[in-house]
């Protein structure tokens, strides 16, 4: 195998990848992303969920992998699947627990056909317990993870989440599949590992699930605020719906703000004097800043604070992210040509590697368009057999 | 480290593995407690003065002590803590020890700080040129933005993420006021866990490569990857904001003692829902059907239900709202999961602990820490089946494990270490 410096970190692995809809698949774009090979086993007539939505959300999620259709009901297309995992070092699959099994592929048959097969499952509530198959989509990840509650104006209702606390989980179960490939790698060993949404989500609130752990104390909704540090909000500017964000940690950043936004005598303001009475203050401090922000662009606001040493940032937006010059700057955003949807905005990697070659950005797969790819030159079919597997549904 | 907690330890994934870590508050000591819970052995260097977490709230019992905060006590188990003083020549000496004998060093300081050092991978590599060293930034290393200043609520806001918060409910009841962050640090925790996968993955080639690598991590582009699919329709010009995103059929919904997330967005499940309500009479006439209520889904939106006839999802809603309000979340969460409709309780930290899946599954784990006591702590974030990883020793005291990295590791006698001491080194 050609293991030149110029391969991703990734690129002696091959993963099939059985998920659908986001959490999976965004765990799968990242190994892609490193340099694995990833190969999307779909179903012609059951699509999925996000190529009958929009191929859009579909090829923003799934870029360079690899798509065959296969119909994992017939005994056939089973002995399909199995030929592959036979070669592959990493199965994903993301449906409910119990459903790889009924299938006929759960991790007792996978590990029969490939014994050292990192194989990782992704769901809500987790594999085992008794709200295993409890029905829950990324905003119900959300809910019971306490991420909901904590969300929301001090004196508002909790915030219903979307898509990123599946794209969260994705990301987790990346990470684990490096710790079970790293462990295969020193023993040769596989094994199943066993993702929960909400579990993996709680850990991200750690230090609010120690307050009620240790004080009792069920943490509450405040909006933009911080427990200590004010400043800190979001504040309107000039623009339909712009936003900048402000945040002050001390005094000296403190003065740099009175200063730049030509109010210094705010400074010696008994009610600002200290980060204390800043904080106690801070509805009257927000109305302050708020009269001098929405004068201003949030770009313009943030270039004169940063300059000033203070921490601001416009609330970005879709438009604003895509023309931003330093995202930019860092080649992070990309154009592809989709033959189906035409030209897309999709982006690189959130890391960079030094002395690696930048990542070269990537559409996602036409359903089914590496069959021929997959079934005869890397499981070493004949076109005939191909075409009759076609004919007969198996491929579908 | 007791001998059968060593014992346990040499099985983990990354038993064997030495990670050094310099690094402030949330994204870098995520990232190596994410390897410490596997059997890295992870050293945590600290300024004299302590990670800065240390001095921030929660604290336990509201005592501001830097043996006392619960997000440094959560972030940093499984971990040895020593201190170092880089400002000190003998401190980057010293340091320098440590990153020869290290396999992955995780690093969040600000874009420079390192180099200023003369601690940067280039010449870090020419001692330990399998060093992986990864550094998290808010915007990356480069580029116009590299060197702004950004606390996690900047950072935040520009990973596209708060543009749309609160959506629904959230947005129709305020729809004039500020966006939001996510409730806690979650940005930051997101960039820890994709440099703990990078690094890794790193990890992985060196064995073919003998070579390290230098990763750097951007906080922003981290949360903007989160948001791929939302912000990837801006190629078609629909740009999502708090006022694009809603379920036009339930959702958020306050009930008698909280909150809950209804989401019957599928035949069976709105079946079911109408079933917990008693199959009220309403609900044998057709124009209350699933398909008729929901209509078919609009392409190119991702909204469930747009193409439903505004009036019929009105009065649903209004009919659901009543009945959820006069309903406790465990009565509705468990009454709709039964008939299979996804539905969740919108819990509090409170829930959490009470949640008799996660006790099932004994998620939280309780830790002895000798100045805080025993509590529960969240566990592990996925479940292994050869090497399930462990969460045994609590956070480090500042500077607790001077003695055994110095004198143990770096062949520094006692002595010495009282010199070093008093040198302000250590």
């Amino acid at each position: 195998m050609n293991r030149s410096k110029e391969d991703g970190f990734l690129s002696h692995i091959r993963v099939v990848d059985f998920t659908t809809n986001l959490a999976g698949p965004y765990a799968t774009r990242f190994l892609r992303m490193l340099g694995a090979k990833v190969i999307r086993v779909e179903h012609g007539r059951r699509l999925d969920v996000l190529r009958r939505r929009t191929e859009s959300d579909f090829n923003a999620v799934n870029p360079g992998k690899m798509s065959i259709t296969i119909d994992l009901k017939s005994p056939k297309g089973m002995e399909l699947a199995k030929r592959l995992i036979k070669i592959s070092d990493v199965v994903v699959e993301s449906f409910r627990p119990g459903v790889m099994a009924e299938l006929g592929l759960g991790y007792d048959v996978v590990r029969d056909v490939k014994p050292d097969i990192v194989m990782v499952s992704i769901s809500g509530f987790g594999a085992t317990g008794p709200e295993r198959n409890f029905a829950s989509w990324a905003s119900i990840f959300a809910s019971m993870s306490g991420v909901s509650y904590l969300t929301g104006y001090a004196d508002g209702i909790p915030t219903e989440f979307r898509g990123t606390f599946d794209t969260r989980a994705g990301q987790m179960a990346a990470f684990a599949v490096m710790l079970g490939l790293t462990h295969r790698q020193k023993t040769g060993q596989g094994q199943y590992i066993d993702v929960s949404a909400i579990e993996q989500q709680i850990c991200s609130i750690g230090e609010v699930v120690m307050d009620y752990t240790m004080n009792g104390r069920i943490g509450e909704r405040m909006g933009n605020r911080d427990t200590h540090k004010a400043p800190h909000n979001c504040y309107r500017c000039a623009g339909d719906d712009c936003w900048v964000s402000i945040a002050v940690g001390n005094d000296e950043e403190w003065e740099a703000l009175c200063v730049a936004m030509g109010q210094p005598e705010l400074f010696e303001d008994d009610r600002f004097k200290n980060p204390l009475s800043r904080w106690q203050n801070q509805e009257a401090l927000d109305e302050i800043i708020t009269s001098w922000t929405v004068g201003h662009a949030d770009n313009e606001v943030m270039e004169i604070l940063q300059k000033a040493k203070v921490a601001a940032m416009p609330v970005m937006s879709a438009p604003e992210i895509f023309e931003d010059p330093h995202l930019q700057r860092r080649n992070f955003i990309h154009t592809v040509e989709h033959p189906q949807i035409g030209k897309r905005f999709v982006f690189a990697t959130p890391w960079r590697i030094s002395g690696d070659p930048s990542y070269v950005p990537k559409r996602g797969p036409l359903l089914g368009e590496h069959n021929n790819d997959v079934f005869c030159d890397l499981l070493g079919m004949s076109p005939e057999e191909v075409s009759r597997l076609i004919e007969e549904k198996v491929i579908s | 480290m007791t001998k059968q907690e060593e014992v346990i330890n040499a099985s983990q994934a990354l038993a064997g593995l030495r990670v050094l870590e310099y690094s402030q508050f949330i994204s870098g000591p995520y990232c190596t407690k994410l390897m410490a819970n596997f059997g890295a052995e992870v050293i945590k260097v600290e300024p004299p003065g302590g990670d800065e977490a240390r001095c921030h709230p929660p604290f336990f019992q509201d005592i501001p002590d830097k043996e006392m905060s619960g997000l440094f006590l959560y972030l940093n188990t499984n971990k040895s803590g020593i201190t170092l003083n880089l400002d000190n020549e003998m401190g980057r000496i010293m340091f320098r020890e440590l990153v020869k004998q290290a396999d992955i060093l995780v690093e969040n300081n600000p874009p420079g700080t390192m180099k200023q050092y003369g601690l940067d991978y280039e010449s870090l590599k020419q001692e330990n040129p399998g060093l992986i060293m990864t550094s998290i930034t808010p915007f990356g290393q480069d580029g116009p933005y590299s060197r702004y200043k950004s606390y996690p609520l900047n950072t935040y806001h520009a990973g596209g993420e708060g543009y749309c918060l609160p959506g629904g409910t959230g947005w129709q009841l305020n729809p004039d006021r500020e966006p939001l962050k996510a409730g806690g640090y979650i940005g930051e925790y997101d960039a820890g866990t994709v440099a703990a996968m990078v690094s890794l993955a790193a990890l992985l080639k060196r064995e073919f490569t003998r070579e390290g690598k230098f990763i750097e991590i951007s906080q922003q582009e981290v949360l903007l990857s989160l948001m791929c699919t939302e912000l990837g329709r801006y190629s078609d010009g629909w740009a999502e904001s708090r006022a694009t995103r809603w379920f036009p059929i339930a959702g958020l919904m306050q009930c008698k003692d909280g909150f809950v997330q209804v989401m019957p967005f599928e035949r069976r499940m709105w079946n079911g829902l109408v079933n917990l309500l008693g199959d009220p009479s309403w609900s044998k006439d057709e124009k209350y059907d699933f398909a008729n209520v929901y209509g078919r889904p609009t392409k190119g939106t991702g909204i469930t239900g747009v193409g439903g006839r505004l009036q019929i999802q009105e009065e649903v809603n209004n009919i659901l709202a009543e009945w959820v309000l006069q309903h406790t979340k465990e009565e509705i969460y468990y009454g709709a999961q039964e008939r299979g409709t996804a539905v969740g309780i919108v819990c509090t930290t409170e829930d959490l602990l009470k949640s008799k899946q996660l006790q099932a599954r004994q998620f939280f784990i309780e830790i002895e820490h000798p100045k805080v006591g025993k509590h529960p702590y969240p566990g592990l974030p996925f479940k292994m089946s050869s090497t399930p990883g462990q969460l045994k020793r609590p956070a480090p005291l500042l500077g607790e494990h001077n003695e055994e990295i110095y004198c143990h590791h770096l062949g520094f006698t006692k002595q010495e270490l009282i010199q070093l001491r008093e040198a302000k080194v250590i």
